[in-house]
């Protein structure tokens, strides 16, 4: 199976059992539900997609930077 | 800020490469409570300080994500209340954003997607982002954000319904794109990631 299509199986989001979602649909008869759940599923996999984007974007070096900052510290018992 | 730590070595070393792992997480975490990358990497790099000054209080074996989330999540709303930065998401750093992602395969529907997380409350964005991208349980976004699990599925619940409402009508500043556009381009994004290669 692959990535992305686990992610939209994984994606499988809460919406539909939970209770608070389920608000009348009488005056919007359009779309179905089975379209909804469709929709709110591409919204769920773009939305995952999105922030996997980030997560997967190389580390700023800053970031080990003040980590090995912080160890000196500790190291020369100094605190700035 | 001297925090006294009381770790021995090897779990020193053990906190300090879980917290490195989990660099990447947040500051995606960030980014989608801010909206501007820079200021977002400032955010993760004040809340990954705190986390690792914090770390004598980390308890061992339970959940260091949600942790430091929440550290992070914290750290947001304290600077917001000092208010260094603007009380809603700069529109203009989400444009900047946008900009910033030069992926010239990606489908312009990321962009409105992005767009469209802006517009809403922050409260919402961030209960949504929990549950539905950061892989946390209910009960976990419960405790990162510090309000009661229903409070959660009712913010990711009304998120999810605002976001399809707003990519549905294209409600988001736009640049001249029609209406459903955008939603349009995510379904069929879907339907090409789901179906058979």
């Amino acid at each position: 199976m692959s990535r992305e299509k686990d992610a939209l199986e994984r994606v499988s989001f809460p919406l539909m059992n939970d209770p608070e979602s389920s608000e009348p649909r009488g005056s919007d008869p359009e779309p179905s539900i089975d379209e909804a759940r469709l929709r709110q599923q591409a919204i769920g996999v773009k939305l995952r997609q999105m922030f996997d984007e980030i997560v997967n974007e190389p580390v700023p070096q800053d970031f080990l930077d003040i980590l090995r900052r912080a160890d000196n510290k500790r190291a020369f018992g100094g605190q700035d | 800020m001297v925090q006294r730590n009381n770790l021995d070595a090897a779990s020193e070393t053990a906190f300090k490469r879980d917290l490195v792992a989990l660099i990447p997480h947040l500051r995606a975490f960030a980014r989608t409570l801010c909206g501007d990358a820079a200021a977002a990497d400032d955010l993760a790099q004040d809340a990954i300080l705190k986390a690792w000054d914090a770390r004598s209080s980390f308890q061992m074996g339970t959940n260091m994500k949600a942790w430091t989330f929440m550290i992070l999540r914290n750290q947001f709303y304290s600077e917001k209340r000092r208010s260094w930065r603007q009380s809603q998401l700069d529109q203009e750093a989400a444009e900047r954003t946008l900009v910033a992602a030069d992926d010239p395969e990606a489908p312009v529907a990321l962009d409105e997607m992005r767009l469209a997380m802006a517009m809403l409350p922050s409260e919402q964005r961030e209960a949504l982002i929990l549950v539905g991208a950061g892989g946390f349980a209910y009960e976990e976004a419960a405790d990162i954000c510090g309000c009661a699990v229903g409070t959660v599925k009712s913010r990711v619940s009304r998120a999810r319904r605002a976001l399809h409402a707003i990519l549905e009508q294209g409600a988001y500043d736009r640049d001249g794109s029609p209406a459903g556009e955008a939603m349009r381009s995510i379904l069929s994004d879907a339907e090409r990631l789901s179906g058979p290669r």
